[in-house]
């Protein structure tokens, strides 16, 4: 103030004196005020608690106790938590590991896993300014710090090209090797460490347990194509079962790593330049077993909704709390957006799209399950005659609006979409910054989509193809989803059919065993209600209509999601339907007769939070840490065979609903 | 389980907690500054302690109350310290960062052409526990070697004693397995911020290496080269990755750069490879023709390091030796019962692959009593000397005349000798003793049994021959190995089952067809590989221990180590002998002799160790210490471990991997004396 008035003084010349005497007068004030605070501080610091000092008070003494108490936590002996859980929750059974070594099992056959999709670790190898320091640092599995501090390059890097769906130029970001890559997907959040610690226990080691990680994000054969990842997992099984004193090993392959691994053993058999030319009895000579957990032989549901509007059942949950949020503009955030243009550049998310059609998964007015058997676990010895009135459209794997998915098929109108224009809004398109190819088909398109009703697993090929072109052009030449009508086609030489159960042969192993183990009991996603988004601009033009619920009639479609039983994750028909059915003794998809087995594992969840993610788990990640399945894994990698095991063991009603599917076999 | 493994992520996650806790917990790790603000909280805090003691009339502040004001007050600064430095885009933090020799090389153009192989050397690889006994619990798969080395401090015993090695047959001991960290993260960083071989990598990466042409022979360095096969079968394991890489990178041969003892490992593995099938790998005699272009042997102990011989003696170096001269009394207090060294050589005496790195050639390369390829070597010139002529390339000889005339020649031949003076004397002079007939144990068997837990085969010693010892005064080469098995009978019979030191007269005798002496470079012949290439890469212009001057140990205790450097044992100014210890020109840690001759001379043209006339390459870098605080260890340093970040070195490797020849990097580059040591070395080829 005073500054400003001198200035004033200074320009008008006539007056200055007084002012100017004034100003000064008032300088000296606030001098003297000054001087008088100034002492009363100095002197008053012991006395008087200013809001800093007990800020820093405060935080010190937070920070003291905290020191302390990690002092304690250091010097408190291991075993304690153990201790506090067992006078909490009564002595705890032995791990599994603990438990056979008693018993004597000796480590004897060498132990490859094969992890899925999503838990494996990915590192940065060579980026664009933006990621300057992460050289080796992951940017997938970990603390996903990156994602926070600088989200729209992490998208960048994470990216694959849309157009060959290898390396964008530039980029390289490559798998971690080695048991680490998929031990533990995040701090505290363990994937394959407890089947690791367990197998340790009665004497694995590094030498004779392989993690085969692979860039879940490229297509099967690209991970060959670019990094050699198949002719490695071959050369390192071929060198296990030489240092091992010949014992062929026992494979785990784990959710995607299903597929991968069907993958595998028709390439490693093919001839050379497509395959890995180790000759027709490779697998034979090498693999003692493959031991598939949670395995989506047949694909998931999950995956549709996630390529169609990058959306599950939780996301949807979180939209029907709180509308607005994930969409809003306000923060310019655009998140789902950015993940789908993400998503849609990784091939593999398209290896688990439901395969073989309407013959598995059911068509407009039938499917396999037929009715609804969510409440099942409750009332599972005497369902018959509840579940009449539970029948549920299972087939519709999409459709639009709740009553659309509940009424007959020959009530529904539908106009066929694949002929539809599509708008060409280029130009209001440029002034989205994210760019989907949902942005392309203009509201000519959407509403096409959006007329046609009902989908079900085959249409929904159809509206893929129609809604994304590029991603399924890509995708074609990678995968295929059909049913063949004859196996000895020259053209299911080709490797996209390779990790299609249903298009290829198993090969010729007799001495092999396939075992299928994967949770039951958990609602999983089977299929969606949709409806459009109401603006339809620079968004996602369709999302799971939340507010479709079933009510006490229907309990099996909540939050716009029909459920079935499963593992949270894989139903249990495409996990269990190619062991029940299709490969069971000698068929035309398993020409050698590979004896396989099912062992389904009841979910049961945590008792307490002390027992973290429960060791009678069945979800779809946390079975690795059931007891009961790291029980079998152990004893078939101690060498023994599916009858020593107690052959299958069934909780679900897959063997009645194979029946209901009509497969040539 | 769950909840309190999420209550310790955050407290690692916590910055300013951990900053403090590791200050008295680990203060090696963090780094310097760091420590620095820990201390002074500390000291801060007992200053107002202090202070507040004197005003108590203040009732408003109680100690206890500033003391949490102090607390907060650094917490809060160091917070916002962080946070800065957070928010900083990583350019600006530092000095402008020269650029790395991996950038400008890909703006050259070079793309990856050959495989590249790393072979770690003794110490720098991570080892992690696989199974322990009850005091382990919890370090399932957690490194026990490299990486953070806090259960040193939290259980010392426990860790000493899963990482000794049975003490028969050099393998594990019942109940425990430790094993080698496979991958690039073996070695990268040796504790965190301690680079290994992470700088080599990264420069690699930038012009196109990734995991699938670069590969770490990770192998657990603990055990002879041989056991690492029977073990863990790391030699065929190797093998069959080469041949993968061979294979998936276009039919390119590999390149080959081992570190340190990782370069004798190396020598072992190609013997190995080419051997037939139950002592080798069963390869056939063209496979190293076949799969390898270039071995790039970086530091290379081919012919041992003098550091080993203290190290088994006495468990101590130049360091520890430095250590005891400046504070007597600390490391050999048994007032806190503690008995590192004890401890430790107990430990590393289970550790075959020492054994590997012993003196090899005996007096015929190392020197006798009297003479020494080094004759002339001045410590003082030696720096300043190499100062001035670092500049130009051709280095010719008129300096190394001037070293020559300056003193009496250093008998570097000794490598032990007790007492200053015995390392100086003329041979006639020294007495001479025969202690193998002396009588292991005197009647003492008590003597062992009240010793406590400590073990060491010198308890097993009497007085009396452990004086003997001492008597007969100095030790050479060769004679030093009489001196090895006499004190640890033990580890010498196990080890020598699987080293040996000597000279072949005979290369085509059959019994050198056994694996014991695979790693000596003196006793195998390289294979039939006429276009492989040999290259010796290491520094030069650091003084490095060559030869020790010992004296018996004050205490009779039974539960000490007998012997000692002699710390009190100074040269005049501008001598070798500084501590106890007679340096030469090296590395810090290999002497130029041991990593130059066998390229400079060995395996030079066609040779009878070398009968294919493998191309080899000598390239030297001369060490200059980091200019300031914020190069850290420095891009032209010529130290051991540190010239793994030289860039000249890794501008070498680049090229080379590149697809490069010796030629076309430049041939030899010599700063070092070590064409003159190597014609004084009457060695038959």
């Amino acid at each position: 103030m005073s500054f400003l008035r001198r200035r004033k003084g200074k320009a008008s010349d006539s007056q200055p004196a007084p002012i100017e005497d004034e100003s000064e007068k008032e300088q000296e004030n606030q001098k003297h005020k000054q001087k008088q605070k100034l002492p009363s501080k100095d002197g008053g610091k012991p006395q008087k608690w200013s809001c800093v000092d007990s800020c820093c008070w405060f935080i010190g003494f937070i920070c003291s106790i905290w020191w302390f108490l990690l002092f304690l936590y250091n010097a408190m002996p291991a075993s304690f938590p153990q201790f506090v859980t067992e006078a909490i929750t009564g002595p705890l059974s032995d791990p599994p590991g603990v438990k056979l070594r008693k018993e004597g099992l000796m480590a004897k056959h060498p132990v490859v896993f094969v992890p899925g999709i999503v838990t494996g670790g990915l590192e940065l190898w060579e980026g664009h300014q933006c990621a300057d320091g992460l050289f080796r640092k992951r940017l997938w599995g970990g603390t996903f710090g990156e994602l926070y501090k600088r989200p729209l390059c992490w998208v960048e890097h994470m990216s694959l090209d849309n157009e060959t769906g290898l390396d964008p130029s530039g980029i390289r970001v490559r798998p971690v090797s080695g048991l680490v890559a998929a031990d533990y997907f995040a701090p505290g959040y363990f994937v394959w460490a407890v089947l690791i610690a367990n197998l340790a226990r009665i004497g694995y080691e590094e030498k004779t347990m392989y993690m085969a990680s692979y860039d879940w994000r490229l297509s099967f054969q690209n991970t060959e194509v670019r990094d050699q990842t198949l002719s490695r997992i071959k050369s390192n099984i071929q060198l296990m079962v030489a240092t091992n004193g010949g014992n062929k090993v026992v494979v785990i392959p784990h959710s995607m790593g299903v597929l991968y691994f069907l993958h595998f053993m028709k390439w490693v058999e093919a001839p050379a330049p497509m395959g890995g030319g180790g000759g027709s009895d490779w697998c034979a000579k090498h693999i003692k077993a493959v031991v598939n957990i949670g395995g989506p032989f047949l694909g998931v549901p999950k995956a549709v909704a996630g390529l169609f509007s990058i959306e599950a059942r939780d996301i949807a949950v979180a939209r029907a709390f709180a509308p607005g949020v994930l969409d809003k503009d306000v923060f310019g955030l655009q998140t789902l957006q950015h993940m789908m243009r993400m998503t849609r550049t990784w091939d593999s998310t398209m290896s688990m799209i439901p395969k073989g059609g309407d013959t598995i998964w059911g068509g407009l007015d039938w499917s396999p399950e037929g009715y609804c058997n969510c409440s099942a676990k409750k009332v599972k010895n005497n369902d018959t005659n509840t579940a009449a009135e539970n029948r549920v459209n299972y087939g519709r794997i999409i459709s639009f609006g709740k009553d659309v998915a509940e009424t007959h098929s020959s009530k529904i109108e539908m106009i066929d979409f694949r002929d539809a224009v599509k708008g060409n809004n280029l130009a209001n398109a440029t002034h989205c910054d994210v760019w989907t190819e949902y942005h392309e088909m203009g509201v000519g398109g959407v509403k096409a989509v959006a007329d046609y009703k009902v989908y079900t697993t085959e249409s929904v090929l159809d509206l893929f193809r129609f809604v994304a072109p590029k991603l399924m052009t890509r995708g074609d030449a990678h995968f295929s989803y059909g049913i063949a009508d004859n196996l000895d086609d020259p053209e299911y030489e080709h490797y996209k059919y390779w990790s299609n159960p249903l298009e290829t042969k198993l090969p010729n192993a007799p001495d092999m065993e396939i075992y299928s183990l994967y949770g039951v009991g958990i609602p999983t996603e089977r299929a969606y209600v949709y409806k459009l988004t109401p603006t339809a601009e620079c968004y996602i033009p369709f999302q799971i209509d939340a507010s479709a619920e079933g009510g006490s009639e229907n309990p099996c479609l909540k939050g716009g999601v029909f459920s079935s039983d499963g593992d949270e994750t894989v139903p249990v028909l495409s996990a269990g339907f190619m062991c029940a059915k299709g490969w069971r003794g000698k068929t035309r998809f398993n020409p050698s007769g590979i004896p396989t087995y099912i062992r389904e594992y009841d979910h049961a969840p945590p008792a307490n939070l002390l027992e973290g993610r429960g060791t009678q788990s069945g979800a779809h990640v946390d079975i690795m840490g059931n007891f009961a399945l790291i029980e079998d894994v152990l004893r078939v990698a101690a060498g023994a065979k599916g009858e020593d095991l107690g052959g299958d063991k069934v909780h679900s009603d897959i063997f009645k609903w194979s029946e209901n599917i009509d497969l040539d076999l | 389980m769950a909840s309190i493994l999420r209550f310790r992520k955050l407290c690692y996650v916590e910055p300013c907690s951990s900053l403090k806790f590791q200050s008295f917990e680990t203060p090696k790790i963090e780094n310097r500054d760091e420590g620095g603000v820990g201390s002074k909280t500390q000291n801060l805090l007992e200053k107002k302690q202090r202070k507040n003691k004197n005003k108590k009339q203040h009732r408003e502040w109680r100690c206890i109350d500033s003391c949490c004001w102090v607390i907060g007050y650094m917490c809060t600064t160091c917070w916002v310290l962080l946070f800065l430095y957070h928010s900083l885009p990583a350019t600006l933090t530092g000095f402008p960062v020269p650029e790395s020799p991996g950038t400008r090389l890909k703006a050259e153009g070079l793309t990856p052409l050959h495989p590249v192989v790393l072979v770690p050397g003794i110490v720098t690889g991570g080892l992690e526990l696989w199974e322990g006994r009850p005091c382990a619990e919890g370090l399932f798969r957690k490194r026990l070697w490299g990486g953070g080395f806090t259960e040193i401090f939290k259980r010392p015993l426990c860790w000493l004693e899963h990482l000794s090695l049975h003490n028969e047959t050099g393998l594990d001991p019942p109940g425990i397995r430790v094993r080698a960290v496979p991958g690039l993260v073996a070695a990268d960083y040796f504790a965190p911020g301690y680079f290994v071989w992470a700088v080599l990598i990264e420069n690699l990466a930038k012009i196109g290496y990734e995991g699938k042409n670069m590969h770490m022979a990770a192998y657990d360095w603990r055990l002879s080269f041989q056991n690492t096969e029977i073990r863990d079968q790391a030699l065929t394991r190797l093998k069959s990755k080469i041949e993968l890489m061979y294979v998936t990178n276009g039919h390119k041969k590999v390149v080959v750069v081992p570190h340190s003892m990782g370069v004798i490992y190396f020598l072992h593995f190609m013997k190995w490879v080419e051997s037939p099938p139950p002592m080798g790998g069963g390869g056939g005699p063209s496979w190293c023709a076949k799969h390898i272009k270039a071995i790039m042997n970086i530091g290379p102990a081919f012919l041992g390091v003098p550091k080993a011989v203290s190290n088994i003696f006495s468990a101590e170096g130049k360091d520890v030796a430095y250590i005891r001269a400046m504070d007597p009394g600390v490391l050999d207090s048994e007032i806190l019962r503690l008995q590192t060294l004890e401890h430790v050589m107990r430990a590393s005496r289970t550790w075959d692959s020492i054994v590997s790195l012993l003196p090899k050639g005996g007096d015929a390369i190392w020197g006798n009593l009297d003479w020494s390829p080094e004759d002339g070597h001045s410590c003082d010139l030696a720096k300043k000397g190499y100062l001035q002529t670092s500049g130009d390339t051709n280095f010719n000889n008129r300096d190394e005349n001037r070293v020559f005339q300056v003193k009496e020649p250093v008998k570097y031949g000794r490598i032990i000798s007790f007492g200053k003076e015995t390392s100086q004397i003329s041979s006639p002079q020294l007495p001479r003793h025969d202690f193998k007939d002396l009588p292991h144990k005197d009647s003492a068997t008590n003597f062992t049994s009240s010793c406590g837990e400590v073990w060491t085969e010198y308890d097993e010693l009497s007085r009396e021959s452990i004086r003997k010892i001492t008597e007969n005064k100095a030790y050479t080469a060769q004679t030093l190995f009489d001196l090895l098995r006499f004190v640890a009978p033990k580890m010498m019979q196990r080890a020598e089952a699987h080293f040996s030191h000597g000279i072949a007269d005979n290369l085509d005798d059959p019994k050198y067809a056994h694996y014991k002496y695979w790693s000596n470079p003196l006793e195998t012949k390289l294979p039939v590989a006429p276009d492989m290439e040999i290259y010796s890469l290491y520094g030069v212009g650091i003084p490095t221990e060559r030869s020790y001057v010992y004296k018996m140990s004050p205490s009779d205790k039974c539960k000490s180590i007998p012997f000692r450097i002699d710390g009190s044992a100074e040269g005049e100014a501008g001598s070798c002998l500084k501590n106890g210890v007679y340096f030469v020109d090296g590395d810090d840690s290999v002497p130029v002799l041991s990593a130059g001759l066998m390229c400079a001379k060995g395996w030079r043209g066609r040779t009878r160790f070398n009968p294919s006339g493998i191309a080899t390459y000598i390239r030297e870098y001369q060490h200059k210490p980091p200019a300031s605080l914020l190069e850290g260890r420095g891009i032209e340093s010529g130290a051991h471990v540190d010239i793994m970040g030289n860039v000249a070195l890794i501008e070498d490797v680049l090229r080379i991997s590149a697809g490069a020849t010796g030629a076309q990097v430049g041939g030899d580059r010599i700063y070092s004396d070590i064409m003159r040591m190597s014609e004084r070395i009457n060695l038959q080829l």
